[in-house]
């Protein structure tokens, strides 16, 4: 195997604060310091590392600092980390958006990255004038998207209006389109940030199938930077986490995404519920305070694996005792649906708050597929109608397949969103 | 010896430095096809949704031209060195604005692209080498307009004559062209940090203007401050044009090469300065 991607001893400094006032004597400083006497840059020597959650006392921050690691040819790559843990800087260091501060990336073949898909897109040019366009934008030959146009027409299904300007597209054509230019890039190493967030679910799958062929099928290196953990397990075999701008783990996928989740959880605070939530029911006499997701080991994780168990914790501050309380947790889909809903009332007939902080576990076991889902809290009573609290979608539980479900199929995404028990016989 | 065989197989390197002097031309030749599409997509876009389409590109030099031999021409009393006043006006406007619109239009192209710039890696060259080559359109335009002036005050037997120097036609273009594009990279590298020089320019240009051979020849120039017009590299192509097609003016090999030169230099360290500014501009814009 090959080295596609070599990054040795990368790191990038930003500058926080407003640049303006002052701007030309701090340059002139520095290149007084650098140039004159041949000193190390002052401005970048007090840097510290990137952890926004810290007040600094320096205006210099180091996104990234001295991140080495190396990519065999073929591979996909998960980048994965919490916001501001790197990952877009090194993105854009990477498609050379913008120029590291020391050390350097090695590529070996032509390399192209999107993160963004249809950068350039100009709303008064036909669908046809766009995919030029932007295939030149992205550094393909004209003759290349020439030879490739039906093909992406047709990946797009925007056939009929090729010839109006994208002004009058919908948003989904639009993201349709821009993604077929996309996906149709020859290149040996594929750097994409979370484009796949847009569109709908028909054409996400046919993205999410077409990025693995890509990785898969070609031979390709993809760099894949994401949030969403599932997508980063069904098409990555690596998996490399960024924390406040060093590396963390480097290794195997799925490896990489249980060492996150582990990480995660330290930093995580009490679940508290925010009151600027949108909550339109909220009542004084009864609120949901926090709202936590906990493995079986009693770990807090928003990620489980299939048929593990989930135990949800809510506490809620109520200011009396109130009697006949029902408590509901919805799971939905990606698109909002709910798909899974639990009620206390199921279980319990009666269930009583007492005046103070009360503390509620919901334990079922996980029985949907791999996929992002959201959940839905509900405090209303049966008896006389009042809901007391509703926090609509406010938290994100993704789900993992066990890797003897489409171990087959990796690169092909769920067909429906509940695991179903059955017997299989043959007759 | 073995590691720099394998160090050499690399087909790009992206580093925190780079050589100063490297100019990616190379870069710039590969990405081509996109310098066509952009100009394209320019003129294009353009068109659509106006009812006067490029008529438009007539009627700012022909009111220029109007006001200016009222105000210039009637009410001061300028000398146009015999010329008809309209042909030596639109003569002046017709050059002096392909400059300044190739120098305003680059001069905003990291703050105009910072969108674009910010998601996609190509040569950030191509840009402005896309606004440059979209004005010649325009400029070609309304060089027809300026022939057109041409063949009517021949017909009605005016005072003019094309000269030889006309077969320097293309170069005057291609200097008009850098020249606008060499400043234009330097102030649009100067103000991703430094946004006062983008309120300078709107007016400089403006000013610069009169420091030019635009409303009267060098000849009608008071001999103390001749020095400084000259001093300005468009006057020589100016007057260069002025003598190519119309016969008049102090054109002159020195004036000429002057301007050349001077052409040279700035273009020179406009892409060294944009190149430079280019690679983390994203930052700092």
């Amino acid at each position: 195997m090959t080295t596609a991607i070599k990054v040795e001893n990368l790191s990038k400094a930003y500058q926080l604060g407003q640049i303006g006032t002052g701007t030309v004597s701090r340059d002139l400083e520095r290149w007084w310091m650098t140039k004159i006497r041949g000193k190390e840059d002052p401005f970048l020597k007090i840097g510290q590392t990137n952890d926004r959650t810290v007040k600094g006392t320096s205006d210099i921050v180091w996104s990234l600092k001295d991140i080495n690691f190396e990519i065999e040819q073929g591979t996909a790559v998960g980048i994965i980390g919490r916001n501001g843990a790197g990952k877009s800087t090194l993105l854009k260091l990477l498609s050379r958006v913008t120029a590291p501060t020391t050390g350097n990336i090695k590529l070996k073949g032509r390399a192209a990255s999107l993160l963004e898909v249809g950068t350039g897109f100009h709303p008064e040019l036909t669908g046809k004038e766009n995919i030029y366009l932007n295939g030149a934008i992205l550094g393909m030959r004209r003759k290349e998207i020439q030879r490739k146009f039906d093909e992406i027409v047709d990946f797009s299904g925007v056939e009929r209006y090729i010839d109006t300007p994208v002004k009058r597209y919908s948003s989904g054509m639009y993201v349709r389109l821009a993604f077929a230019v996309a996906a149709h890039l020859e290149s040996e190493i594929l750097i994409v940030d979370e484009v796949l967030a847009v569109g709908d679910a028909e054409f996400q799958k046919k993205c999410l199938g077409k990025m693995g062929e890509v990785s898969k099928g070609e031979g390709r290196t993809v760099l894949f930077v994401s949030h969403n953990l599932a997508a980063v397990k069904t098409l990555c075999t690596h998996g490399i986490i960024l924390e406040n701008g060093t590396k963390g783990f480097d290794g195997d996928s799925q490896t990489a995404i249980g060492k996150y989740l582990a990480s995660s959880l330290l930093e995580d605070e009490e679940g508290r519920i925010p009151d600027d939530f949108y909550r339109p029911y909220k009542q004084a006499i009864c609120k949901l305070r926090s709202f936590n997701m906990m493995n079986l080991e009693g770990i807090k994780t928003n990620c489980f694996m299939l048929h593990e168990i989930m135990n949800f914790e809510i506490v809620i501050d109520s200011e009396e005792n109130i009697d006949g309380v029902t408590i509901a947790v919805i799971i939905n889909a990606f698109d909002g649906e709910p798909v899974v809903y639990l009620e206390s009332l199921y279980q319990i007939d009666n269930l009583k708050l007492n005046k103070g902080l009360n503390k509620i576990v919901c334990s079922t076991s996980n029985n949907l597929l791999a996929g992002i889902y959201s959940i839905t809290l509900n405090v209303f009573n049966k008896q006389n109608g009042v809901t007391y609290d509703y926090i609509d979608r406010a938290f994100e539980l993704t789900t993992l397949n066990t890797s003897a479900i489409h171990q087959h199929y990796r690169w092909t995404s769920n067909q429906g969103l509940v695991y179903g028990e059955a017997k299989w016989e043959i007759k | 010896m073995n590691k720099e065989t394998i160090e050499s197989d690399w087909d790009l390197v992206i580093e925190g430095k780079s050589s100063l002097l490297d100019l990616k031309m190379k870069d710039v030749w590969r990405y081509r096809d996109l310098l066509w599409m952009f100009v394209k997509r320019d003129f294009v876009s353009f068109y659509k949704q106006t009812i006067l389409g490029p008529l438009w590109f007539f009627i700012q030099p022909i009111f220029t031209t109007l006001v200016f031999t009222f105000v210039f021409g009637n009410l001061a009393g300028i000398s146009t060195d015999g010329l008809p006043q309209q042909l030596f006006y639109l003569s002046g406007i017709t050059s002096w604005n392909y400059f300044a619109d190739c120098l305003t239009k680059t001069s905003t192209v990291f703050k105009d692209n910072a969108n674009i710039f910010g998601k996609v890696y190509f040569p950030r060259l191509i840009m402005p080498l896309s606004i440059v080559t979209s004005n010649l359109v325009r400029f070609g335009v309304q060089m027809i307009l300026f022939l057109a002036m041409m063949g009517y005050y021949y017909i009605q037997g005016a005072n003019f004559h094309v000269t030889n120097a006309i077969l320097l036609f293309p170069v005057l273009v291609l200097l008009m062209a850098m020249l606008g594009l060499g400043v234009g990279l330097i102030i649009t590298a100067l103000t991703t940090k430094y946004r006062d020089l983008s309120f300078l320019i709107t007016f400089g240009v403006q000013l610069l203007m009169y420091g030019t051979t635009v409303i009267y020849p060098l000849s009608a120039a008071p001999a103390k401050y001749k020095f400084l017009i000259e001093l300005n590299p468009m006057t020589g192509i100016i007057e260069a044009f002025r003598y190519a097609f119309l016969g008049k003016g102090e054109f002159t090999a020195w004036s000429l090469g002057y301007s050349t030169i001077v052409t040279l230099v700035i273009m020179f360290f406009g892409i060294l300065i944009f190149n430079k500014t280019e690679r983390s501009f994203v930052d700092t814009i």
